[in-house]
């Protein structure tokens, strides 16, 4: 409601005037050049050694269990994930049983991929028509809705996660996709960052399309829609992220084995008398990589996605 | 009809209906359901009124106490560790010097964990506590002369390892949040500053902190509902929802045990209409304190 951090507005506010000059040392422009120089050097290997170490911290779970993807999954789940590893132990076994005897794993990847992409596309179209509305008509009760789509974003889904079961049972609706999909449709963050978007639009655009004889719902989805791209980028990841790493909603609804996702299936793999470690570990490895891959690649529509909470305040 | 659905005055309804429905068939309905349940007894779909004897039930019950302890506790010290640590460290990223090579590295660095699922972070974290003595936090613990720590075994140390899942997964969003605040602060206060002859620590206090008001608002209003509503990580981290003593049991994963592991629904329910009260309670009383909404209607 209050904050607004610049990048996150649709437009990057960098402004060429405010941004700061990359490597623009104010300092050194200061009558005496040398010693200030000194101090920026000196200071620039410290806050990189910092910065290094705090990374390498950071990235330390994620190399450990790319290390496991090659050890022995008894081992790892026996010992824990260590930081000596028995370089000469290390081997490709794993892989072989990934692509060859890993069960149900490839199933529940597909399911997955399916129920993302499926998902991620409605609720852009769904929730970016709802920010329409809000976005650039006057109407009456307008402001008390709006209003209820951030109360929404305010209430976390545990505490609607009991009776949204209880009435999902009663509907006949649990165990199929259609009931993991349909409740989050309108979802309001991604409502929320695409007002925010087209308020940015100028309404001329709008009038023009009028004036053309455009209908309204036409002017949306052909005249605005295409030119929204980026907002699409930035909800398209986030909407991914939650949906391919969606857990609790599926957890309670998803019965049928051939119907678990990903984060239900290597759940299961997670008792006390598996017999299957080597596909868990493995297994959680490459459930990280699409995310990898995408964030390696979109880096910008990644940040951009992941804080547009931030305009709520 | 077809005029009447075209027109300017009905458009905006039409574009707004997804969210209308959204909310009463997914949010109003089942929270009046919950109210509802919440004051009865229901057991195999029959549904007798019993007031505020769930109620009464909660208040006398020692587990739903120490889950509300536990879920207290997660959130005053998530709070403490995952506001001034990012806020630290967006501050070392976003200062003039360094390469800004390192600097993408790092923040791609602390923003990968926050992409993990929760299902994976915890099968990591529970491998990187496991209580064998070549573990790694036991490893770590033997440089620091302790013996192995049988970390998910104790209440402390238990916390211990959520807290640390907690800070690996989100110090990196919450370092961004920090970073796009501080590239909203004019440079000129900064430079107005350093010619009065205020040091880096004395700026930092004096203009970045005040400046960065509203996203320390925002930050620590989601850690608050976030904090008090987490359940997974535990289940995650604890293999489960149970664990030795129930300290790692949380409000939510109390609600879960009784109302979908036990179908206690009735008393599950009372559970969660308590919890939502609770957290409204904290953030609306937290965002009238800081003024958020003065702000918003100016």
């Amino acid at each position: 409601m209050v904050a607004q951090p610049p990048t996150l507005d649709g437009r990057p506010s960098r402004s060429p005037g405010r941004r700061p000059a990359p490597d623009g040392p104010r300092a050194e422009s200061s009558s005496n050049p040398r010693a200030p120089r000194l101090s920026h050097t000196a200071g620039t290997w410290i806050q990189g050694a910092f910065l290094l170490v705090i990374a390498a911290i950071a990235l330390v779970p994620l190399l450990a269990i790319f290390v496991g993807t090659f050890q022995e999954g008894n081992e790892v789940i026996r010992r824990g994930i260590s930081f000596d590893v028995d370089v000469s132990a290390l081997n490709l076994d794993n892989y072989a049983m990934l692509f060859t005897d890993s069960g149900p794993y490839f199933r529940w990847f597909g399911n997955s991929l399916v129920l993302t992409v499926v998902q991620v596309a409605l609720t852009l179209l769904v929730s970016s028509f709802v920010a329409y509305g809000f976005a650039m008509y006057d109407f009456p009760g307008k402001s008390l809705w709006f209003v209820m789509v951030l109360l929404v974003m305010t209430v976390p889904f545990e505490m609607l996660m009991l009776p949204l079961y209880v009435q999902v049972n009663d509907m006949g609706l649990a165990d199929t996709y259609t009931v993991i999909v349909l409740p989050f449709l309108a979802q309001a963050v991604t409502i929320f960052f695409f007002r925010q978007y087209f308020l940015g639009i100028p309404k001329d655009l709008l009038e023009a399309g009028r004036v053309d004889g455009v209908t309204e719902y036409g002017i949306f989805f052909r005249i605005v829609l295409p030119i929204s791209k980026p907002a699409m980028a930035a909800m398209a990841i986030l909407n991914g992220m939650i949906c391919w790493n969606n857990f609790l909603w599926p957890l309670l609804v998803l019965r049928t084995p051939e119907k678990f996702t990903l984060p239900i299936g290597l759940n299961t793999l997670l008792t006390p008398y598996g017999n299957n470690y080597e596909l868990l570990i493995i297994g959680a490895f490459f459930s990280l990589i699409p995310i990898l891959i995408l964030f390696l690649a979109f880096q910008r529509f990644f940040i951009e996605g992941m804080t547009a909470g931030a305009l709520k305040g | 009809m077809k005029q009447i659905l075209y027109s300017r005055r009905v458009a905006p309804y039409v574009f707004i209906l997804p969210f209308l429905i959204t909310l009463a068939v997914f949010w109003v309905v089942p929270l009046t359901r919950s109210f509802v349940m919440s004051t009865q007894e229901v057991l195999y779909g029959e549904a007798t009124f019993i007031g505020a004897a769930n109620y009464e039930r909660l208040w006398g019950d020692p587990i739903f106490w120490q889950a509300m302890y536990n879920s207290l506790r997660y959130m005053v010290l998530t709070i403490v560790l995952l506001v001034p640590i990012p806020l630290v460290l967006a501050a070392v990223v976003n200062a003039k010097i360094g390469s800004p090579r390192v600097k993408a590295f790092f923040k791609a660095s602390l923003f990968v964990p926050a992409l993990t699922s929760v299902v994976v972070a915890g099968i990591v974290f529970r491998l990187i506590f496991a209580e064998s003595d070549s573990a790694m936090m036991n490893q770590v613990a033997e440089l620091f002369g302790f013996g192995p720590v049988r970390w998910l075994r104790a209440d402390l140390t238990g916390l211990a390892a959520l807290l640390a899942l907690a800070l690996w997964r989100w110090a990196g969003v919450n370092m961004m949040y920090f970073i796009a605040g501080m590239q909203s602060i004019p440079t000129e206060y900064y430079e107005a500053a350093s010619m009065d002859g205020a040091g880096r620590v004395r700026q930092f206090f004096h203009i970045t902190v005040p400046n960065l008001r509203p996203t320390l608002v925002y930050v620590v209003t989601i850690s608050i509902y976030g904090g008090l509503a987490m359940f997974l990580e535990s289940f995650m981290l604890y293999a489960g929802n149970n664990s030795p003593n129930n300290q790692g049991l949380t409000v939510v994963g109390y609600l879960y045990r009784k109302g979908i592991e036990e179908n206690d629904l009735g008393f599950a329910s009372a559970v969660g209409v308590v919890l939502l009260v609770i957290v409204m309670t904290i953030n609306l009383t937290y965002l009238l304190a800081t003024g958020t909404f003065k702000k918003q209607e100016a």
